[in-house]
């Protein structure tokens, strides 16, 4: 750690890995409602325990990008941050905020919290996502524009580098999108349209600006490779990135009741989608095989190797996999849906801020990089987490085909929950892949209180202005 | 990558190609707007259907049902659940009401919401609204 402020972060590392086993743990009850459907009801219902899953995945990768960033702004931008009381008071109000929202959830019948909130006045709740009470929205709005307010004074007034400037544009677009959370029209048709205005250009729009910068610092840091190389990288991901996905949201507007030329440029542009992931997965290999330093910190790399491989998987070609309008027709709003969506937020997003987290943290506790010891037990974690989702990707993408088939392609259709019956076994697996992915995350909570000797700098590989501060 | 190839040129594809794709997604929204009045059902907008609309929300409904597709799948898709109950307002609102307190031994069960007669009214227009929405003839067929 080279400046005092970067401190901060690891505020934002802890509530984000806390939220994280949330997260998780309602991952598994729902699982369990699949196949048993009167589990924990009416007490928890499974449209409560799935809000509490998503919400609690979004406000922890919040957390995460947040703490990212002010760890990394600082050292690109060489200063301290702008204000750090300013980053610990957003942090408690907005960890308060994500707690009220999360217990409102689970204490308080939905319809009554939709009244108590006074959602009648500017009605934003019952979205997919977007379910936060009007008031924890605007909450979320406050506290990233404040977010947004100190990184953006702390990077302009610093080293303008590609990577702070890439992020900083990448978290500007996310506040700025999020203001279509606000957008609510009784016409159903635009109140989808714009919906996806947040959901679809968030994670397949500005969050791969975000996810772009913190990969390509940690491969800057890790394998001491020429910036000039990384920065000419970064630019043309990114920029793959949004040419492909800015007129792929386009594939949302298949089956909306919005005009048929969706059709084609939903098709075309997110047919070309897994692009930008494949490029990252290409850019990490690369970085790491050109490397000039033999970085101490082996578990980072893993994960950044990891984010490359399992993002191009997750979301690029299980979602190639029923992004053209003639497959999607069969698969749209079936466990295909399901099976991709768990692959991408885990491969693009879950994965870059670990390994963000895993290059930082070690550094935050005074050290290089962890004990070997350590290590090894985080990238134990790194696998029973990466290959357990692999299965709960595989056995809801069996249970999909299976869906699709049955409820849609056969000579006689059956109804939903005749099929969702004769799915079970698919569903019961996916259950055991997610408790094994529940164990990974147990390890990797163990991993960071296995004490063991550490190394105090990198390993020269074959250039020592490698060791210059890039 | 190849030194011919500079940063330079890299980041003025980055700034050209948002750019460029950003005007066109806003064009195509502009066209879209035009053109959906002939699609979205609009004119079958009343002000039960946009309570209806609030009566959705406010319940989560999304939460375990999808609809035109979207949301979650835990539940039927509710796009064209007029049709499927045989175009019957009556159908959907009897169903709501008829579902118990302590939900189904062993099965999935939806919660009893205990609306009011006018929020199942609101309910059944909207989903009656929704059905009527020109979605390219999705779903592939009446189970949705």
């Amino acid at each position: 750690m080279t400046y005092q402020s970067q401190a901060v972060s690891k505020l934002y590392f802890m509530a984000a890995i806390g939220l994280f086993v949330g997260q998780i743990l309602f991952g598994v009850i729902l699982g369990l409602q699949y196949v048993i459907g009167d589990f924990l009801f009416p007490a928890i219902p499974f449209n409560v325990a799935r809000m509490v899953h998503t919400n609690l995945l979004i406000v922890w990768l919040l957390f995460g990008f947040m703490g990212a960033a002010y760890y990394m702004v600082p050292e690109e931008s060489q200063r301290e941050l702008h204000s750090v009381k300013l980053a610990k008071l957003l942090f408690w109000v907005f960890l308060g905020a994500g707690v009220l929202i999360i217990l409102g959830y689970l204490l308080v019948p939905y319809a009554k919290l939709a009244e108590m909130t006074g959602n009648s006045f500017l009605p934003t709740m019952g979205r997919e996502f977007l379910e936060q009470p009007t008031i924890g929205k605007i909450g979320i709005a406050l506290v990233c524009a404040g977010f947004l307010y100190n990184i953006a004074v702390t990077v302009l007034s610093g080293r303008k580098t590609v990577i702070n400037m890439v992020l900083l544009t990448g978290l500007l677009g996310l506040v700025l999108l999020w203001f279509f959370s606000f957008v609510n029209p009784e016409n159903l048709v635009l109140d989808k349209y714009y919906w996806w205005w947040v959901v679809h250009l968030w994670v397949e729009g500005v969050w791969e600006l975000i996810l772009g910068s913190l990969l390509a610092f940690v491969l800057i840091k890790t394998t001491g490779v020429d910036r000039e190389v990384i920065d000419k990288w970064l630019y043309l991901i990114i920029a793959m990135a949004l040419i492909t996905g800015i007129i792929g949201t386009g594939h949302h507007y298949f089956w909306i009741g919005t005009p048929s030329y969706w059709l084609w440029f939903g098709s075309i542009f997110s047919a070309l989608e897994p692009i930008p992931f494949f490029m990252m997965t290409l850019f990490a290999f690369n970085m790491v095989n050109k490397r000039r330093r033999d970085h101490p910190n082996k578990a980072a790399t893993l994960w950044a190797l990891g984010t490359g491989v399992m993002a191009f998987l997750g979301a690029g070609v299980w979602g190639f996999l029923h992004t053209l309008a003639p497959v999607n027709y069969f698969t749209h709003g079936t466990q295909i849906t399901a099976a991709h969506g768990h692959m991408a937020f885990y491969g693009a997003y879950v994965m870059v801020v670990l390994c963000i987290i895993s290059y930082a943290m070690p550094k935050l506790r005074g050290r290089v990089a962890n004990s070997n010891k350590a290590q090894v037990v985080e990238m134990w974690a790194f696998w029973m987490m990466t290959v357990s989702m692999v299965f709960i990707t595989l056995f809801l993408t069996a249970a999909g085909i299976l869906q699709v088939y049955l409820q849609r392609m056969s000579e006689t259709p059956l109804p939903f929950m005749v099929v969702q019956d004769k799915m079970a076994f698919f569903y019961w697996m996916r259950e055991v892949a997610g408790v094994i992915f529940l164990l990974g995350l147990i390890v990797y909570l163990v991993s960071f209180f296995i004490k063991g000797e550490t190394e105090k700098a990198p390993k020269l590989v074959r250039d020592p202005a490698a060791f210059e501060s890039q | 990558m190849k030194e011919a190839f500079t940063k330079s040129m890299a980041r003025n594809i980055y700034y050209g190609g948002s750019l460029f794709f950003v005007l066109l997604f806003i064009g195509l929204t502009v066209d879209t707007h035009r053109k959906i009045p002939k699609t979205d059902n609009s004119q079958a907008i009343t002000e039960s259907v946009a309570h209806g609309k609030r009566v959705w929300e406010e319940n989560n409904c999304v939460g375990c049902h999808t609809l035109l597709g979207e949301g979650a799948y835990f539940a039927p898709e509710l796009g064209n659940v007029y049709e499927r109950f045989g175009n019957s307002k009556e159908a959907i609102k009897a169903f709501i009401k008829s579902r118990p307190v302590n939900g189904i031994p062993g099965r999935r069960s939806m919660p009893q919401f205990n609306l009011t007669e006018e929020e199942l009214d609101a309910i059944a227009d909207f989903l009656e609204y929704t059905n009527g929405i020109d979605t390219q003839d999705w779903p592939p067929n009446i189970q949705g």
